[in-house]
């Protein structure tokens, strides 16, 4: 029999009882759809970390103070004073791969414009750091090197700060008080937004001021809480690694055996880190989701073996007639899968409408790709045979005799 | 229109092309519970082509067994069953399945079409099993229904039909792959009088005019009659095999008769 025919007779099969038929198709419906719209939303958040990392440059390395070790008792991350600007210098001279790097360090500060003022973190660092990091000025300038080594008091606002102090003002040449000094608002930076994965919140609530200011007149320290550079490529950035570690090891003269008392981060490894930990995520939203398309499966299966017995007579007919058990096994798989196949649709439209409605609602990243869709065809239809296949071996099965005398 | 003699087969003169039918010291065994059912007792019977055969004999006498077995549903249990010179006691299910589609036309008494498939569409299907082009399809079903008198009928639901007309449907159902028997099973126990008459009618047309063979089984008498050759079981047995003399026309018949408003 031609599949056209199969599929007709399918069709109004399960026509005849459209209750029954959507209510069956309902298991897959909302399996489908669960299965697409966490996946959906899984895969939207590892795009927008990726896509935050890759902003933020893949050549990106990390130096951090790190822990040390004093008599057995071992501080954390930042426990230490060793990082200093001269082994930024080091750096830059002696590792050709690094190709830029600023110096990062800060504190906490209260910035007070007229009868305004907010809280937030200040960022002791150099030009180059909106260099390595890809920030512009949205208006105004960064400071210059020159301010660096006069330890001037010029502030650049991220965007957050600055609408926060000064409303619809224009900021650039006024001045604000940091701690009671009184800084010139040379620059607005553009607005970055909201960082999701550990990168910690909004990034536009900061300032930076020349590192040399911040030491010498804010925090009162001379060592730094971390170094950000950019190495000329990615791949180079992986290779200056070993070399950093080298070059500041023999500086902070650790001897071998010892413990780094600094540590070294790659941008690639943290955007690897962060994508595992997505992913792992998505895996389990998805085969919780893909547990409710099991029991929609099994839903077909019971349906399927329910229509078998009704129809035992129409089966009797069929066979009496020249349909053999291949035709009617065919018939009776068909039916399971266009069953499971029309409910994968529907859910597959379902998972995309939520998937939308949760962007729109709640701002979330979803992405629904061609991949996961053409998943979750095969899928719906393989639970189709699966599920289809003993009811429709049973019908294939019959005694003709039986059958046709069978009320 | 050949005679033959009671339980007296194949005889060594006759071509053996000449029967569609020969069986040959057929039994037929069920398991029956604990018990075991010997329905078919040593049958052995010749039907040539051109025959119009009623089988008779109560209920439980084998004749359900015999006809099930004609119609490639069952197979003996010992002996052998040539039908156009095939040995369908040793085919598999799936030629068997093929045979009925392609050699045997089925009628039965409660009619069996498809509920809400159109009288078209039920004729249709067992041309949907012998992969036919549609058109043809289509084609040969039409052809079908105006042979039974259904032609202006052709999209109506069962539903819409009265008894007869539903007959009629499957017996078109029944000619659409042109078999070389059309095997008839009660066809009129649900039926009235008249119709019954007319259904024979149909059954005397299509085995005049274009030498359908036809075998039918009936438990009534006077529809017995209208055949050409009765064979009556007891026992599992053949116990009688004889021509019909004085055979009534039904188109005749029809005449005589009262109409009948039900019918339309």
């Amino acid at each position: 029999m031609d599949l056209v025919s199969i599929l007709r007779i399918a069709m109004r099969a399960l026509a005849r009882n459209k209750m029954r038929s959507s209510l069956t198709m309902l298991g897959i419906i909302i399996g489908v759809g669960a299965v697409i719209a966490t996946v959906g939303l899984g895969q939207g958040a590892r795009q927008a970390v990726q896509n935050q990392i890759a902003a933020m440059g893949s050549n990106i390395l990390f130096v951090g103070s790190g822990s040390v070790n004093r008599g057995g008792q071992r501080t954390g991350f930042g426990g230490t004073k060793t990082l200093v600007m001269g082994d930024l210098d080091a750096i830059l001279k002696e590792i050709p791969l690094v190709k830029e790097g600023a110096p990062m360090t800060s504190s906490s500060a209260q910035l007070v414009y007229e009868n305004q003022n907010w809280s937030t973190r200040v960022n002791g660092t150099t030009p180059a750091y909106f260099d390595v990091r890809v920030w512009p000025v949205q208006r105004g300038t960064v400071f210059s090197q020159d301010d660096v080594e006069q330890s001037a008091n010029v502030i650049v606002l991220g965007t957050t700060v600055a609408t926060n102090l000064f409303g619809t003002t224009d900021p650039i040449g006024k001045t604000i008080r940091v701690s009671n000094l009184p800084f010139r608002v040379v620059g607005v930076l553009v607005s970055k937004g909201y960082s999701s994965g550990g990168m910690g919140g909004d990034q536009d609530d900061t300032a930076f001021v020349p590192v040399t200011t911040l030491q010498k007149k804010m925090a009162g320290q001379t060592w730094l809480n971390g170094i950000i550079l950019s190495a000329v490529s990615k791949d180079a950035s992986f290779a200056a690694q070993p070399q950093i570690t080298a070059l500041l090891r023999d500086r902070h003269r650790i001897r071998p055996g010892m413990d780094d008392d600094f540590f070294v981060r790659n941008m690639a490894d943290f955007a690897e880190l962060q994508d595992q930990s997505s992913k792992t995520l998505t895996y389990l939203l998805a085969s919780v989701a893909s547990v409710s398309l099991l029991v929609g499966g099994i839903g077909i299966m019971n349906i399927m073996l329910v229509s078998v017995t009704e129809r035992t007579r129409e089966i009797g007919i069929r066979m009496a007639i020249g349909a053999t058990e291949d035709d009617v096994q065919t018939q009776f798989l068909i039916e399971a899968v266009v069953l499971s196949l029309t409910g994968g649709f529907i859910g597959i439209a379902l998972g995309v409408g939520i998937s939308f409605l949760v962007t729109n609602l709640l701002g979330w990243a979803v992405l629904v790709s061609p991949w996961a869709i053409g998943t979750a065809v095969l899928f719906s239809m393989a639970v189709g045979v699966f599920f289809g296949f003993y009811p429709a071996r049973k019908a294939a099965r019959l005694d003709p005799i039986e059958a046709l005398r069978y009320e | 229109m050949e005679i033959m003699t009671k339980e007296q087969t194949v005889t060594p003169s006759v071509e053996k092309s000449e029967y569609v039918i020969r069986v040959e010291d057929v039994h037929k065994y069920y398991q029956l519970g604990e018990t075991q059912v010997h329905a078919l007792r040593g049958v052995s019977v010749g039907i040539k082509r051109g025959e119009f055969v009623a089988i008779m004999g109560a209920s439980g006498s084998g004749k359900s067994t015999f006809m099930n077995m004609l119609g490639c549903l069952d197979k003996p249990s010992s002996g052998h069953y040539f039908l156009e010179g095939t040995d369908v006691s040793k085919l598999t299910k799936q030629d068997l399945a093929r045979i009925r589609n392609h050699q045997i036309g089925f009628v039965f008494q409660g009619f069996n079409l498809l509920a809400r498939t159109t009288a078209l569409e039920n004729t249709e299907l067992p041309t949907l099993y012998a992969r036919i082009s549609k058109e043809e399809r289509h084609q040969r079903a039409s052809e079908a229904l105006t042979l039974v008198g259904l032609g202006d009928r052709i999209h109506h639901y069962p539903s819409q039909l009265s008894g007869g007309q539903q007959q009629r449907v499957a017996i078109a159902r029944a000619l659409v792959n042109r078999p070389s028997i059309l095997l008839a099973d009660e066809p009129t126990g649900n039926l009235d009088s008249r119709t019954s008459v007319e259904i024979m009618d149909i059954f005397q047309t299509l085995n005049n005019e274009k030498g359908l063979t036809i075998v039918l089984v009936t438990h009534e008498p006077d529809i017995a009659r209208f055949a050409k050759r009765n064979i009556v079981f007891r026992d599992g047995k053949i116990r009688k095999d004889e021509t019909v003399d004085a055979r009534p026309v039904a188109h005749e018949v029809l005449r005589t008769m009262p109409a009948v408003d039900v019918d339309d």
